[in-house]
């Protein structure tokens, strides 16, 4: 029990960190002048005293994190955070319902980017500032940003991190100190957006809508300021410099730090996983921009390409901007986009899913099998670009995959008996779990997840915490095992 | 000359009962009594026992006077030490070491005058697998073997029954390959050698020996046997430093299987090897060569470090139907049994790789140093100096100079062009001259031809 309490006073500490970060809305209110201003402080301001207090009543509490309570604390911040983060949402739009809000604050800091609000083009900015905020902050990690400005965390850094970030192979860290990394891979983070910024200032965006689509690409969140999405500006430009930037940061961020430190692009050359989801990414676009040609969906080639890349780059990093409304399309290409975004974004990037490196040793895997029939006495590792991955890996991969379907198949049941249509219900959760974005049916990117039931809702908040947290973190702490001493 | 050898290993070893038989003083350091007594009770020569980087051994071993120091140990740092340690200390004037890691080949400076001071560095395995690639490469060949950096190759083939060349006289073969320049520099009936002249008839069954510029092997081959279809597919057996750094150099262009006994060595195989299939298992076991289809190879390499499960798992790789099998034989005495017999080509480790350390030992500006037929022929590449007042052979055309019997100057490389000897031919200062001998009694007489007289300096 003393444990749960250092757990509480982590929680405190995080709380208080993430009161800071309300900041951002304040001031774009000050700005815009759009009355939201006091709303805000209010919610800083209880963020503020709700962790002073948990941190300062805990105070005796404080101490080293052991592994199992790294678990519950990363679990539990992911849960506290996404609530207190609602607060301004239910101050300013006093109609939302809080499952909304949860559902749509959770969408952010997982960076789904799904959402329930309709209206977004007259909403205040300071709110669509928000939201696009967690976007961004959830993409790269809030603990990895703990971890990074905050040394005196002292809670275990190592094993928050690891249960944080995304990927099989969590054990190789770029520099010495944990603390390092964090701090170089949120200024890489920091950089790359900057420079995102200003390209879609430079494509015809204004500042505001520049910032909030650099956050939610960034992120690959996937939260727009238009209810059109992307599709609103209608601009090539906008679009090929989202494209890029989405890819960006479907790659592993390690291999974008090691690019920058060591001022050369052959970094990029070695990482086979990203090299293989802009293959994935880039093959496919071409083959649905033909599908969608051929089948007379756009007049032109070059329509059919544009739209295709697009919603095709968006939806299988895992970003969720729509840019058409892919519902219309004949059902092979908005499934096959599903398909990749379970499966395209690298570990180590912002993107969700199965991630590239798993596919990867999967196919493998397969490999060693036929492999072992036809020479049974071969000597038969697993190789990833090179280097070999030990059986423990290839074995908790597998593990992953089955726990992944699982999820996919009991929570799609949980939207079958609620009442939802097949598709809708399957495409929600394909792309709730994969932090996606949009699904298909009901779901789909001309209208929103406001339209499912408060049950619903639920269900699909609950996916996006699995997707988020990689099944394994969130799932060991409902184990009996987890529990015993 | 008065050498130290460092490590009394294989190399060690064979180096050493080369070099005494080439009127060298030699003292040998290990720190094994037990090898270092055995070469003593067979050879005339030093031995002492002792840790070879340190200074009070490399003293007591007699740095101080000697010419040359061979650091052939099993450690690359030990001997890299010890030649910078002769350098600083003693100004011992020529250091040679074995350095096997291809990481510190990587980066020669450490080699150089301000470093290590390693005069040359020598990687046996690497030899020898640059040896089996070629003969993996021209499968017809008993033997290929590189001068002047590539360009002219040495290669001694078997004639066959149905190559348009046999059942010819020498001469005919300029007539039949007009475009193609070669010369046959000795042949071995029964072997026996036969002194080449024009009328000289190739028969079936006699071991040729060819000297061509590099890009004409295939062609030249094509005259005396029919030739086989180009290798694909290959097996190695043993997965030890030879075998390991073979399938590395054949896994792109081939398709390379190794079986290795260890487990753990497997293991590190199959990481480091990327295309090539590791199999775990015995190599004297005909189950497992059967069912990896033995049948269907193209080259079989048993390169083990045991002479008798090479030899037994070449001989059931035959069996079995491969077509040539190659097999890594230290002990000479073995040599002679198998080979021609059912092993097509049975290598000698040590007789390949004595010949990149002879070249720094011998007289004269010796470039390379090929032993040949298990030591008892040698081709060498020496490099001609000085004018024709200083020196015997510069300046005079080939049927001028006086060289003994049993020697045949094959071709020459002047500025990067190959040239084939014929008689009339000038050697000029500074080629490369390729000298085939046949008699290994008469190498010190054609070394003494192409040193330069007193007057030079």
């Amino acid at each position: 029990m003393y444990r749960a309490l250092t757990v509480i006073h982590a929680l405190g500490l995080m709380l208080i960190l993430f009161s800071i970060t309300y900041l951002l809305p304040i001031i774009t209110s000050e700005i815009y002048d759009d009355g939201t201003l006091i709303d805000f402080a209010w919610a800083m301001l209880m963020t503020f005293l709700a962790g002073s207090l948990m941190w300062t009543l805990t105070k005796r509490y404080k101490g080293e994190l052991s592994v199992r309570h790294g678990y519950l604390l990363v679990v539990v911040m992911w849960t506290a955070i996404p609530a207190f983060a609602t607060l301004p949402l239910l101050m300013v739009l006093p109609n939302l319902s809080f499952t909304d809000a949860y559902f749509e604050t959770m969408s952010g800091l997982t960076t789904t980017g799904a959402t329930v609000l309709t209206g977004l083009d007259g909403m205040s900015k300071a709110i669509n500032l928000w939201r696009h905020e967690l976007n961004w902050l959830g993409g790269m990690g809030i603990i990895v940003l703990a971890v990074a400005i905050m040394p005196l965390l002292g809670i275990g850094g190592r094993q928050l991190y690891k249960a944080e970030t995304p990927g099989p192979m969590k054990d190789s860290t770029l520099t010495p100190r944990i603390t390092e990394t964090a701090r170089n891979l949120w200024l890489v983070y920091l950089s790359i957006t900057i420079a995102c910024i200003v390209s879609l200032k430079v494509a015809g965006m204004s500042w505001f809508d520049a910032v909030c689509h650099a956050f939610a690409a960034m992120g690959l969140g996937g939260f727009s300021t238009h209810d059109e999405s992307v599709g609103f500006f209608n601009s090539p430009a906008i679009e090929v410099v989202l494209i890029v930037f989405m890819l960006l940061s479907a790659m592993n961020f390690a291999t974008h730090f090691l690019a920058w430190r060591e001022k050369s692009l052959r970094q990029y050359w070695s990482d086979i996983e990203g090299i293989a989801t802009v293959i994935v990414v880039l093959a496919s676009s071409l083959l649905i921009g033909c599908y969608l040609w051929w089948e007379g969906v756009y007049p032109s080639f070059w329509t059919a390409l544009r739209h295709a890349s697009f919603n095709l780059v968006s939806l299988a990093t895992d970003c969720g901007f729509a840019g058409e409304d892919f519902n219309k399309w004949p059902i092979f290409a908005p499934l096959w986009m599903l398909f990749l975004s379970c499966v395209v974004a690298s570990s180590g990037s912002t993107g969700g899913g199965i991630k590239m490196v798993r596919t990867m040793i999967l196919f493998k895997q397969a490999g060693r099998e036929f492999r072992k029939l036809l020479h049974p006495a071969a000597i038969n590792p697993m190789k990833v670009g090179g280097s070999v991955i030990p059986n423990a890996i290839v074995f908790s991969v597998l593990g992953f995959i089955f726990l992944y379907f699982m999820s996919v198949v009991m929570l799609t049941f949980a939207l079958l008996i609620s009442g939802l249509d097949f598709i809708s219900a399957f495409s929600a959760i394909i792309a709730c779990i994969n932090n996606a974005g949009p699904g298909l049916g009901v779901v789909g990117p001309a209208s929103n997840y406001g339209v499912l039931t408060d049950f619903q809702t639920w269900v699909c908040t609950l996916a996006m915490l699995i997707g988020r947290l990689e099944i394994i973190t969130l799932l060991i702490i409902f184990t009996p095992k987890f529990w015993q001493r | 000359m008065n050498i130290i050898i460092l490590g009394a290993g294989q190399v060690g070893s064979t180096v050493a009962e080369s070099l005494v038989s080439e009127d060298n003083d030699i003292t040998v350091v290990d720190l094994d009594a037990a090898k270092l007594k055995l070469l003593q009770d067979r050879l005339d020569l030093r031995t002492l026992v002792g840790n070879a980087s340190h200074p009070s051994i490399l003293q007591q071993a007699g740095i101080e006077d000697a010419d040359m120091l061979l650091a052939v140990t099993q450690s690359d740092e030990v001997n890299m030490v010890a030649c910078k340690l002769a350098a600083s200390l003693y100004n011992t004037p020529t250091k040679i070491a074995r350095i096997r890691s291809a990481d510190y080949l990587a980066h020669p400076v450490i080699f150089d005058e301000k470093n290590f001071c390693v005069d040359f560095s020598i990687c046996p395995e690497q030899i020898l697998t640059d040896y089996i690639r070629k003969l993996i490469e021209f499968p017809e060949a008993l033997q290929v073997l590189e001068f002047a950096n590539g360009k002219v190759s040495l290669v001694a083939v078997r004639a066959f029954e149905g190559g348009p060349l046999v059942g010819q006289p020498l001469s005919f073969m300029h007539t039949h390959m007009p475009h193609v320049d070669a010369r046959v520099a000795a042949i071995f009936r029964q072997d026996r050698s036969i002194l080449p002249t024009g009328e000289t008839i190739i028969e079936a069954g006699d071991e040729v020996f060819f000297i061509a510029a590099t890009e004409n092997i295939r062609i030249v081959l094509k005259e005396l046997r029919r030739m086989d279809k180009p290798a694909k597919r290959v097996m190695i057996m043993g997965g030890g430093n030879i075998g390991r750094r073979l399938a590395l150099a054949l896994e792109r262009e081939y398709q390379v299987k190794l079986v290795e006994y260890n487990k753990k060595s497997c293991e590190r195989l199959a990481g480091e090897l990327s295309k090539t299939l590791v199999l775990h298992g015995d190599c004297t076991d005909e189950n497992l060569l059967l069912s990896e289809n033995v049948g269907d190879v193209d080259v079989f390499c048993a390169l083990t470090n045991d002479d008798e499960n090479n030899i037994m798992s070449s001989l059931l790789a035959k069996s079995g139907g491969a077509s040539k099998v190659i097999s890594l034989i230290n002990r000479s005495a073995y040599v002679g049994l198998v080979q021609g017999g059912k092993i097509d080509i049975a290598l000698s480790p040590a007789h390949v790789t004595i010949g990149s350390l002879l070249a720094y030992v011998r007289h004269g500006d010796v470039a390379a140093v090929h032993s040949l037929r298990r030591g008892a022929a040698e081709a060498l590449e020496l490099i001609a100096h000085g004018d024709r007042q200083s020196s015997k052979v510069v300046g005079r055309r080939i049927d001028e100079i006086d060289l003994p019997q049993g020697a045949t100057i094959g071709a020459m490389v002047r500025d990067d062009v190959v040239i084939m000897a014929h008689h009339d031919r000038l050697i000029e200062p500074d080629d490369h001259v390729i000298i085939f001998v046949i008699n290994k009694q008469i190498i010190r007489k054609v070394e003494k031809l192409f040193q330069i007289g007193i007057g030079f300096f």
